[in-house]
């Protein structure tokens, strides 16, 4: 099973019950993705990608199949499983940025590390917030309130947030949904890197210039893939801001 | 478990959040409080009581003569004349443990001395009574066993009557005319205060009860007989014989019911303590309640802060923090909440208290065991009431919680 895949999902339903009605929201998707792919999954809103996102993200059970995380089978594991599993694997990286309010900047990239197994001392664990911070072009920001910090810096102390634990996959749903277009470059300035430094990257995404970043594209309708296909022509973020810089100078 | 940086994001939390968090630790604090002030008055009036019963004297026995009922009125204890000096000398010589009786008549009558007078209550005695109610004299000597025997004229006064008609003079020596009798006041009674029925204990004039016979009452019977025992443990013992030796003398047969009353000390103390304790615990009851106010406020506010936060704990959970780590930092919150305001009750309830019996002049007891209990009830109050929001925050799915508005 394990042949460099991170994730494989093979045939997986998801099927929501509304008192009598059964919904098939996911009607059996198998799906690969190996270590160091950035995938944008696509689809209009009711095409199951964001059910498919919360089963990637181990933050629901397929109702039938299996999904196999890093060589391990994750579909059948309990609520503090799952949560231990988000914790260690997986880093989020939400459309609503979803950052604790009145708390800072560290402290909200701190979060992860308070729920994880390995014990941190206080100071350790600023100094390992503030490192990420750091990455993410956020440094002398790490006291500032995410009410202090515009969108575009918000989403990027998610991103730290998402990155403190070294997870194996980073879920983004749409990241760039309440961005501007310049600060949605700059979002996926970040993600192209961090996928450059070897981390796996799946995005959902409903807008093609977006999706145009990633390597590789999965369409979703219905609640099964229409269509999965590497892309042929790859935007390149950072030298797109360099062109957007240049042309406004 | 994640306890120590649980605690922290609570109590930032209720910090986030001053006034709500002060307003609803207002509730447990004024439950506890009262809590406090309320069993301290009823602790301070049972004590109170305790001390007035102990003034009766250690180990006691009183005999009360039956009543007895002509034309149809019946004339209440020590009406029918059934005790006789015979009877407490009876008891002087068969019963054993006994180390002081008094033959007691009593009557209300004026008093007179030089151009003062006044109405109060006379009391033969015999020379054991001032032991038997551990009652010593303030200033001069008590009549002795001697005077008993004679009947001589002579008699001890409380505090009151001694004010009353002597003034700030010292009465002893003094004649004090009773019924027309000059008696002569060998001593004056320390102070006892009010009875539990309120009566002043200190208006009182004491003689020997062959004297009280002879000269003022008149008469053989005596009103009841106070007996003193050695040994508490003998008390039980020594009332039975009490009983079988008056039905003996009385002729009392079998199966008839005895023309006297034995009481011990002990059953009037229970009976006094015990309508303080009831009072202690509707006092307790009252404070109590709004205890479980405080509480009902706390789970109020809990239950609000688990849906302002309902987006909070959905991150939370989404970056791996288990149903009980939500579970505890909403539980901490409400008993910090609780506990806090616990301490705080205690502080003011002492505090009421304190200027209870300062200016309402009510004696309060404050224990150590009342305020332990107050505070874990405070404490079990903030579990309680903060379980119920503190595990539906728990068990919030978490794809729910995030999608919150």
């Amino acid at each position: 099973m394990n042949n460099g895949a991170i994730v494989s999902l093979i045939d997986v339903h998801k099927t929501y019950r509304t008192g009598e009605m059964e919904v098939p929201a996911v009607r059996g998707v198998s799906l690969e993705i190996k270590r160091g792919e950035f995938v944008a999954l696509m689809g209009a809103s009711g095409s199951g990608k964001s059910t498919l996102m919360n089963i990637l993200g181990c933050l629901d059970r397929p109702t039938a199949g299996h999904y196999i995380l890093d060589g391990a089978d994750v579909s059948g594991l309990d609520r503090d499983r799952l949560a231990d599993i988000r914790n260690g694997k997986i880093g989020f990286v939400f459309q609503n940025f979803n950052l604790l309010p009145r708390t800072s900047a560290r402290e909200n990239v701190e979060l992860p590390l308070v729920y994880s197994s390995q014990r941190l001392t206080h100071s350790e664990l600023r100094e390992k917030a503030d490192r990420v911070l750091a990455s993410v072009g956020l440094a002398g920001r790490e006291d500032h309130y995410p009410s202090q910090l515009s969108g575009g810096q918000q989403q990027r102390v998610a991103i730290a947030r998402a990155l403190i634990n070294q997870p194996e996959v980073l879920l983004a749903d749409e990241p760039t949904g309440n961005l501007d277009s310049r600060t949605s470059v700059e979002i996926m300035v970040i993600f192209q890197q961090l996928n450059e430094r070897g981390i796996t990257v799946i995005m959902v995404t409903h807008e093609p210039d977006i999706a145009a970043y990633a390597k590789r594209n999965v369409m979703m309708r219905d609640g099964v893939i229409l269509d999965d296909h590497l892309v042929s022509q790859r935007s390149d973020a950072a030298s797109q801001l360099q062109r957007q810089h240049a042309s406004t100078l | 478990m994640r306890v120590a940086p649980t605690f922290n994001v609570a109590l930032r939390a209720l910090r986030r959040n001053k006034l709500r968090s002060v307003l609803t630790a207002l509730g447990i604090i004024i439950g506890v409080g009262a809590v406090i002030a309320m069993v301290g008055i009823g602790n301070g009036a049972k004590a109170q009581v305790e001390a007035q019963i102990a003034s009766l004297g250690q180990n006691v026995i009183l005999i009360f003569s039956g009543s007895t009922t002509s034309s149809g009125i019946r004339t209440g204890w020590g009406g029918a004349g059934t005790l006789k000096i015979e009877d407490a000398e009876a008891i002087r010589r068969e019963v054993p443990g006994v180390i002081g009786v008094s033959e007691e008549v009593v009557s209300t009558t004026q008093v007179a001395a030089g151009n003062q007078n006044w109405f109060t209550r006379i009391y033969g005695e015999s020379a054991d009574y001032f032991d038997i109610r551990q009652w010593p004299l303030a200033d001069g000597a008590p009549f002795t066993s001697q005077d008993v025997r004679s009947a001589n004229k002579v008699c001890v006064i409380g505090r009151t009557t001694a004010t009353q008609i002597y003034g700030n003079e010292s009465p002893i020596g003094q004649i004090l005319r009773i019924k027309e009798v000059p008696f002569t006041i060998t001593g004056v009674l320390t102070p006892k205060g009010l009875s539990t029925q309120g009566v002043d204990q200190d208006d009182i004039v004491i003689m020997p009860y062959t004297s009280a016979m002879k000269r003022v009452i008149g008469g053989t019977n005596l009103r009841n007989i106070n007996v003193q025992i050695a040994d508490p443990q003998q008390l039980e013992a020594a009332q039975q014989q009490i009983v079988s030796l008056l039905r003996q003398r009385h002729n009392i047969r079998p199966g008839r019911d005895d023309d006297f009353t034995v009481r011990n000390q002990q059953e009037i103390a229970q009976a006094a303590t015990a309508t303080s304790r009831v009072m202690t615990l509707l006092l307790g009851a009252i404070a109590g309640v709004s205890l479980v106010v405080g509480g009902i406020g706390i789970m109020n506010i809990m239950l609000v802060s688990v849906t302002e936060r309902t987006r909070e704990i959905g991150v939370r959970m989404a970056v791996g923090a288990h149903g009980t780590d939500i579970l505890t930092q909403f539980l901490i919150e409400a008993v910090t909440l609780s506990s806090v305001g616990g301490v705080i009750g205690i502080i003011c309830g002492i505090g009421a208290s304190k200027v209870l019996s300062a200016y309402a002049n009510w004696p309060t007891l404050i224990s150590i065991s009342s305020v332990a209990i107050a505070f874990l009830f405070s404490a079990a109050v903030g579990i309680f009431f903060g379980f119920y929001p503190a595990r539906k925050a728990a068990a919030l799915d978490p794809i729910e919680a995030l999608r919150y508005e």
